[in-house]
C-alpha cells in the first residue's frame, strides 16, 4: 500500500490477509485515475447529465422567518434516486470498469446505497449483488422492489442482528472470495483504505458545490454547516471543503435514536459508557461496543444512520475540535421531518431530518443575518411507510 | 509446554504432518467446550488452535459465526477466555494459538492482552484482521512475551508480502486455501502446490493450511504438497451444532473425527 490511510490515529486497515491484494489494487487505481483527464470527465458527464448534478442551494422562505436567521438547504434529495449516495456509487462503478471488474457487491441499510449501487451498476453493465439484513428487506420493501427492477440480486442476511453491521460482513466475506472479478462498492468513508479517502474525493462534490452557490446567494460564507452522521459520508461531503475556513462552525449529528440513556440509539460520540475507540469493518474509530470489545447493536428510525461505527476522519474531526457532534433523537428527527414538510413543502430523509433537528434548534439562538447551511442528504419517500405509522 | 519448534521437529522426524485443530473457546458453552478439547487432544490433536468468540467475525465463514454467536450467548468473554486456557493448560503440553479478531485485544490493552496470554500458557497468536502494515506493536509485545506471532498468506498474496510476512512470522505460517467451499480437489492440489513453494521460497517456517480442510484426503493432499500440517475448523464446529442435543455423542463424533485426520498425517511418503 502506499498509505495506511491514517486520520491521526484513526483509520488504517484492519482486514484478513486475502483481501489485502484487492485493496492495493483499488488504491493504486483510485490514486492513478483521481487527476486522470478522462476519468475525470467521464464522472463529471454522468454526474450532470444522468444524476442530476449540480443539485440547488435552496434558501428557506418560511423556516428563515420563523426561525430568525438565514437558512439554506444543499438539495441532494434532487439527485436521482433521491440521496447523495449516487454521487459514491458512479464514482466507484466507473473505477471498477476501468479497473476491469465484471460485479459489483454492495451493502446495504435503508436501501438507498442499494439503489444507487443498482442503479450504477444497470448503467454502467455490472452485475450487481447487494446484501441486506433480513429485518432490513422486512421495513424498506420499496427499496428492495427498486433494486430488483434495476437488475440487482437482493441477498438476505439472515446473521447477526439482521441489520446494515451484518450486510457489511456478508459483502466482506463474498469479496473475500470474489477479489479477482469483483468490486465491492462500500457505501460510506468507512471501512479500510483507501475506502474513506476514496468515497470523501467522490462525495466532497457537495461542499465544492455549496461554496460556489452560497457565495453567489450571500457574498459570504456560512457560519454554520450541519449534516447528519451515520458512518458519515454526506458529512463530510459537504464539511471537506470547509475545513480550512476556521471561522464556520461544523456540525455532525448523529442518531439519538431512543436517548442516550436508553442504549437504544446510534451515537457513537454521545454515549460515554458504549462509545470508544475500537476497530471493526477494517477501520479504528469511534465504535458502540461492551467493555470486551463485542460490537453493539444500534438502534435508529433513521436506517441509514443505524450503525455501530463512525467514519474514522469523523473520529479526528472531532479530536481536533474542528467538527463538533451532537444527536437528534427519534422525536426531534420525527418533529423535524413534519415541519421541513410543512414549511418548506419539502419532505426529507429520516436521516437528514436529523440534520434539521439540530439546525433549527440553533438557528433560534443566531443572529438574524447568521447563515446556516443544512446538507439535506435525501428525499424521504422511501420512509413514508414508517412514518404513517408513527403518526 | 511444548514449543510449536519442538512439535514441528519431532514430526518432521517421524514423517508426520501436523494436525492443528480449531474450536472456538465456550462452543457451545464454557463446560462443554472444555470437555470437547479435551477429547480432542486425546485424539491425538498436535496443536491446538482456540478462536475467542467475536460479534463481528468478517474472516470466518457461518459455521464459525454460529458458534461465535453461541459462545457469546453463554457468556464467554476475554476474561473466562484466559481462565479457560489455564484449564486447558492444566491438562496438556501441547502447543495452544489464539485466534482474535484485533478489537478484542485492543479493548483489553494490547500489552495486558499479551501478558494475560503468556500466563495462561499461550504460544501464539493470530489476528485474522490484522494485515502486516499494521502489526509493529503486536510484533513488540509478542516478543516481549516469548509468543509467537503467526500471519496467514493467501493465494493472491504477492512475492513482496509474503517475503515481508514471513520475515515477521513466527512459530508457522497459516496458508490460506480454497478448497472445502466447492470442494474442487483436483484444483486444490495444484494452487496450493504452487502457493506452497513460492511461500518456502522465503522462509523455512512450518507451513500449515487451513480453510476448508475437512476430510482425510484433504489432510493427505496437503501434506503431500509440501506443507507442515494441516488446520481443521469448521468440520469439528460443525460436529458441535449437529450434536448439540447430545453431548456423548458429540464428544465421541468428534473423536474420531480427529483420530481420522491425524491418522491421515501419518505414514506418508512425503518426498
Amino acid at each position: 500500500m502506499k498509505s495506511l490511510g491514517k486520520f491521526g490515529d484513526f483509520g488504517g486497515i484492519f482486514v484478513p490477509e486475502t483481501l489485502m491484494p484487492a485493496l492495493e489494487q483499488l488504491e493504486r487505481s483510485f490514486l492513478k485515475l483521481k487527476y486522470d483527464e478522462k476519468f475525470s470527465s467521464d464522472l463529471n458527464g454522468l454526474l450532470r447529465k444522468y444524476a442530476g448534478r449540480p443539485t440547488p442551494l435552496s434558501f428557506c422562505e418560511n423556516l428563515s422567518k420563523e426561525f430568525g436567521c438565514k437558512i439554506y438547504l444543499k438539495r441532494e434529495d434532487l439527485l436521482h434516486t433521491g440521496a447523495h449516495k449516487i454521487n459514491n456509487a458512479i464514482g466507484q462503478a466507473l473505477l471498477a470498469k476501468r479497473i476491469g471488474k465484471k460485479r459489483l457487491i454492495a451493502e446495504t441499510g435503508a436501501g438507498q446505497h442499494g439503489v444507487a449501487v443498482a442503479t450504477a451498476g444497470a448503467r454502467l453493465n455490472f452485475k450487481t449483488d447487494v446484501y441486506m439484513g433480513a429485518k432490513d428487506i422486512e421495513r424498506q420493501k420499496l427499496n428492495v422492489l427498486r433494486m430488483k427492477l434495476l437488475g440487482a440480486n437482493v441477498i438476505p442476511v439472515e446473521s447477526g442482528s439482521k441489520t446494515l453491521k451484518d450486510a457489511i460482513n456478508e459483502a466482506l466475506r463474498d469479496w473475500t472470495g470474489s477479489i479477482k472479478d469483483t468490486h465491492y462498492l462500500l457505501g460510506s468513508v468507512l471501512g479500510p483504505h483507501p475506502y474513506p479517502t476514496m468515497i470523501k474525493f467522490f462525495q466532497s462534490v457537495i461542499g465544492k458545490e455549496t461554496k460556489k452557490q452560497i457565495l453567489e446567494a450571500e457574498g459570504k460564507l456560512p457560519d454554520l454547516i450541519v449534516a447528519c452522521v451515520g458512518g458519515g459520508s454526506n458529512a463530510i461531503g459537504i464539511f471537506n471543503e470547509f475545513i480550512k475556513d476556521k471561522s464556520i462552525k461544523l456540525a455532525g449529528v448523529e442518531a439519538g435514536g431512543s436517548g442516550i440513556e436508553s442504549g437504544k440509539h446510534a451515537s457513537r460520540f454521545s454515549d460515554k459508557k458504549l462509545g470508544r475507540c475500537g476497530v471493526v469493518h477494517g477501520t479504528k474509530t469511534y465504535v458502540l461496543q461492551d467493555k470486551y470489545g463485542q460490537i453493539h447493536n444500534t438502534y435508529s428510525v433513521a436506517a441509514g444512520l443505524d450503525y455501530c461505527a463512525v467514519g474514522p476522519e469523523h473520529s479526528f474531526l472531532r479530536q481536533i475540535k474542528r467538527v463538533e457532534y451532537y444527536y437528534a433523537t427519534d422525536k426531534e428527527a420525527v418533529e423535524a421531518f413534519k415541519i421541513l414538510s410543512r414549511q418548506e413543502g419539502i419532505i426529507p430523509a429520516l436521516e437528514s431530518a436529523h440534520a434539521v433537528a439540530y439546525a433549527l434548534k440553533i438557528a433560534k439562538t443566531m443572529k438574524r443575518d447568521g447563515i446556516i447551511v443544512i446538507n439535506l442528504s435525501g428525499r424521504g419517500d422511501k420512509d413514508l411507510d414508517q412514518i404513517e405509522e408513527i403518526l | 509446554m511444548k514449543s510449536y519448534n519442538e512439535v514441528f521437529e519431532k514430526l518432521k522426524r517421524n514423517n508426520e504432518g501436523a494436525l492443528i485443530t480449531f474450536t472456538v473457546i465456550g462452543d457451545p458453552n464454557y463446560k462443554t467446550s472444555l470437555e470437547i478439547i479435551k477429547k480432542i487432544v486425546d485424539a491425538g490433536a498436535d496443536i491446538l488452535e482456540l478462536g475467542l468468540p467475536f460479534s463481528d467475525p468478517i474472516a470466518d465463514g457461518p459455521t464459525i459465526q454460529a458458534a461465535d454467536v453461541r459462545a457469546l450467548n453463554n457468556g464467554m468473554n476475554t476474561d473466562k477466555v484466559f481462565e479457560f486456557i489455564k484449564e486447558i493448560r492444566n491438562y496438556t503440553d501441547i502447543p495452544i494459538g489464539l485466534l482474535s479478531y484485533f478489537n478484542l485485544v485492543y479493548q483489553r490493552g494490547i500489552e495486558k492482552f499479551y501478558k494475560d496470554a503468556k500466563n495462561a500458557g499461550v504460544n501464539g497468536i493470530l489476528i485474522a484482521d490484522m494485515p502486516i502494515e499494521e502489526s509493529n506493536k503486536i510484533i513488540t509485545e509478542a516478543k516481549n512475551n516469548k509468543i509467537e506471532t503467526v500471519f496467514m498468506i493467501s493465494p493472491l498474496t504477492n512475492n513482496y508480502r509474503i517475503k515481508r510476512i514471513a520475515e515477521n512470522a513466527t512459530g508457522f505460517v497459516y496458508v490460506v486455501s480454497r478448497l472445502g467451499v466447492t470442494g474442487a480437489k483436483s484444483s486444490l492440489e495444484k494452487s496450493i502446490l504452487s502457493l506452497i513453494k513460492r511461500i518456502r521460497h522465503f522462509t523455512n517456517n512450518p507451513l500449515c493450511v487451513g480453510f476448508g480442510v475437512s476430510k482425510p484426503e484433504h489432510v493427505k493432499s496437503v501434506i503431500k504438497a509440501g506443507s507442515d500440517g494441516a488446520i481443521v475448523g469448521s468440520a469439528i464446529v460443525d460436529l458441535i451444532a449437529k450434536n448439540i442435543n447430545s453431548k456423548d455423542k458429540m464428544l465421541s463424533k468428534i473423536y474420531y473425527y480427529v483420530k481420522g485426520m491425524k491418522e491421515a498425517t501419518q505414514l506418508m511418503n512425503r518426498k
